[in-house]
């Protein structure tokens, strides 16, 4: 269609947007990567190279590292749990015969929430730790006594509210998605089956309606890992207080957060956390791709 | 037999639907509760279900108490939402444009350039990002806030996607009425793409108005503040005066929630577009 000066038309259009995604994506990766070496207290500039100090210091210090473990296990709970509740919503949702765009923005609203505001409205009313508390509220009429749900750390009460938070701004998204991948389902598939004498229910499920929505699974999946281990703001939102944040359950982006830009600004160190944060992600979606046997441009909407 | 059990089965799924729905909705309704209640209603051990008299007052309590820089805030949110979406709009989609239909020998090396930067979660390259920003000087600035996120690569992915499905008939026609590739772009390509813009934009608007971490880092003066930093330092401080809070809260997902319930088919093809792939 264009002919000629090809090359300068395609820079004309693509140039800006791949200058600045280059200056503010593959600059500072490469100069985090740099600093990482290096002893960079409070500066972008410094002088003393460290070799690998900073990454065996980040390895051995026991708050990272209970942090990634930490991690790891609210992973593999939260990633299976919203799997299935976003997917049952999504069943539930789409066999409805009226009213399922009700249901669905019911679902999907608290899309347009922000984890802040999720977050406040969790820590100062919902699970507010005192007797006004809505769940406490709930627990003194059938005679429970109120619980402190932030700050009790045995047995853990604080998961039940961070799950929830991430499950109810979360589900909705994912239902969205699963929506469309059912919408995507040829309908003679499941006439197929009828004829065959296939029962609605389990059988249509497992043998028709999980196969073809596989490339929707493997998206959600992925995205879902790459989110639980970037958690952030409801975590520092729920439990930081002006004193500072408490030793459980902190995300490693948190504890970057404090090491790079708190008081120290040791930016060193935050840099070689934020180095191996990244390669565990990389590791960890490209295994799970590879488990999932991600075919190669099927996913497509 | 069959026919009851299906029946059964279908007002149980309604039951169970209906119950979820309820529970999905009690934030909102704690949200506007608190926000029209007085200090003493929100605190006390006594559940009312709501206030007797609606406390509107709280609005005007917030933006005139000068402790809380809310006003400020809010208008801060809301040119960057604005700025950063149009920004976006207009670089990421050039871009998946020239992707998509301008034949260049090294074209695929650009597009896996990008597509690169998929597999770097966004959110560690905050320590990076704000090592650049902070050396460009632009700590504190709405510039700094801005112009280090107009570059998503996932909406560049989306616009290519579709741009490679566009009719060629409608370019082959600009270009036998004497339109060059630019013009072309804007008076055939843009006006025929509506809805993909919209559902990038949505999608692009919701995510600037609703982040955190990259204005939590940047915006270190009160005066760079975006309506989430300053709702999260009021719910870390030490004095907490709920009411103000939950109002402060409730205004800043106003204009979302008119957003929301405008844009949404928008908004769910963005997330259909922007989710798969």
């Amino acid at each position: 269609m264009i002919r000629g000066n090809s090359a300068r038309w395609f820079w004309i259009f693509v140039g800006p947007f791949a200058a600045g995604l280059a200056l503010f994506t593959y600059v500072p990766l490469l100069w985090s990567v740099w600093l990482s070496f290096f002893d960079a207290h409070n500066t972008v500039t410094p002088t003393h190279f460290v070799g690998f100090g900073n990454y065996t210091a980040m390895l051995r210090d026991d708050a990272f590292r209970s942090s990634l473990g930490t991690f790891l296990v609210f992973t593999l709970f939260i990633v299976p749990t919203t799997y299935v509740f976003s997917l049952s919503l999504a069943l539930m949702v789409n066999r409805l015969k009226r009213a399922r765009a009700f249901f669905r923005s019911v679902f999907f609203l608290p899309a347009a929430c922000s984890y802040v505001v999720a977050a406040l409205i969790w820590k100062m009313s919902l699970f507010s730790g005192v007797r006004f508390g809505l769940v406490n509220t709930v627990l003194g009429w059938v005679g429970g006594d109120p619980v402190a749900w932030l700050s009790t750390t045995s047995p853990p009460w604080y998961w039940l509210v961070v799950v929830t938070v991430r499950l109810w701004l979360q589900a909705g998204f994912y239902m969205i998605l699963f929506l469309a991948g059912l919408q995507r389902i040829d309908p003679a598939l499941y006439e197929a089956a009828a004829v065959d004498g296939a029962r609605p229910g389990w059988t249509v499920l497992r043998h028709i309606t999980l196969p073809q929505l596989r490339a929707t699974s493997v998206a959600v999946l992925l995205l879902l890992v790459i989110n639980a281990f970037q958690a952030f703001d409801e975590f520092y939102n729920l439990l930081s207080t002006a004193s500072g944040y408490p030793p459980y359950a902190r995300p490693p982006l948190v504890y970057l957060y404090y090491v790079a830009l708190g008081q120290g600004q040791n930016l060193g160190l935050g840099s070689a956390g934020a180095v191996i944060l990244a390669v565990i992600i990389a590791a960890v979606t490209l295994g799970q791709a590879r488990w999932l046997r991600l075919g190669r441009g099927h996913a497509d909407a | 037999m069959d026919d009851a059990l299906v029946r059964a089965g279908r007002a149980l799924r309604l039951v169970l639907l209906i119950v979820l729905a309820l529970l999905f909705l009690i934030p909102f309704y704690l949200l506007i509760r608190n926000a029209l209640s007085t200090e003493q209603e929100i605190t006390s051990p006594a559940w009312t279900f709501f206030p007797t008299s609606l406390h509107w007052g709280n609005i005007r309590e917030l933006f005139d108490d000068p402790s809380v820089p809310f006003a400020r805030s809010l208008l801060n949110s809301a040119l960057i939402a604005v700025v950063t979406t149009l920004g976006t709009l207009l670089l990421t989609s050039l871009a998946g444009y020239g992707l998509a239909r301008v034949p260049y020998r090294h074209a695929d090396k650009v597009f896996y350039g990008i597509l690169g930067t998929l597999l770097v979660p966004a959110a560690v390259t905050f320590v990076p990002s704000f090592v650049l920003v902070s050396s460009l000087g632009w700590i504190s600035t709405l510039r700094g806030l801005i112009v280090p996120t107009l570059f998503p690569a996932f909406a560049c992915f989306v616009f290519r996607q579709y741009f490679l499905g566009f009719p060629r008939e409608l370019e082959d026609a600009a270009q036998v009425d004497g339109l060059g590739p630019w013009r072309t772009y804007w008076r055939v390509v843009v006006p025929n793409s509506r809805p993909v813009f919209a559902a990038v934009g949505t999608i692009v608007f919701l995510g600037a108005w609703n982040a955190f971490l990259w204005p939590l880092v940047i915006g270190q003066d009160q005066s760079a503040w975006t309506v989430q930093v300053a709702l999260s330092s009021f719910t870390t401080s030490q004095v907490i005066r709920l009411h103000e809070l939950f109002t402060a809260a409730t205004v800043s997902i106003l204009p979302l929630l008119v957003v929301f319930l405008c844009f949404q088919r928008w908004i769910v093809a963005g997330v259909e577009r922007s989710g798969i792939d």
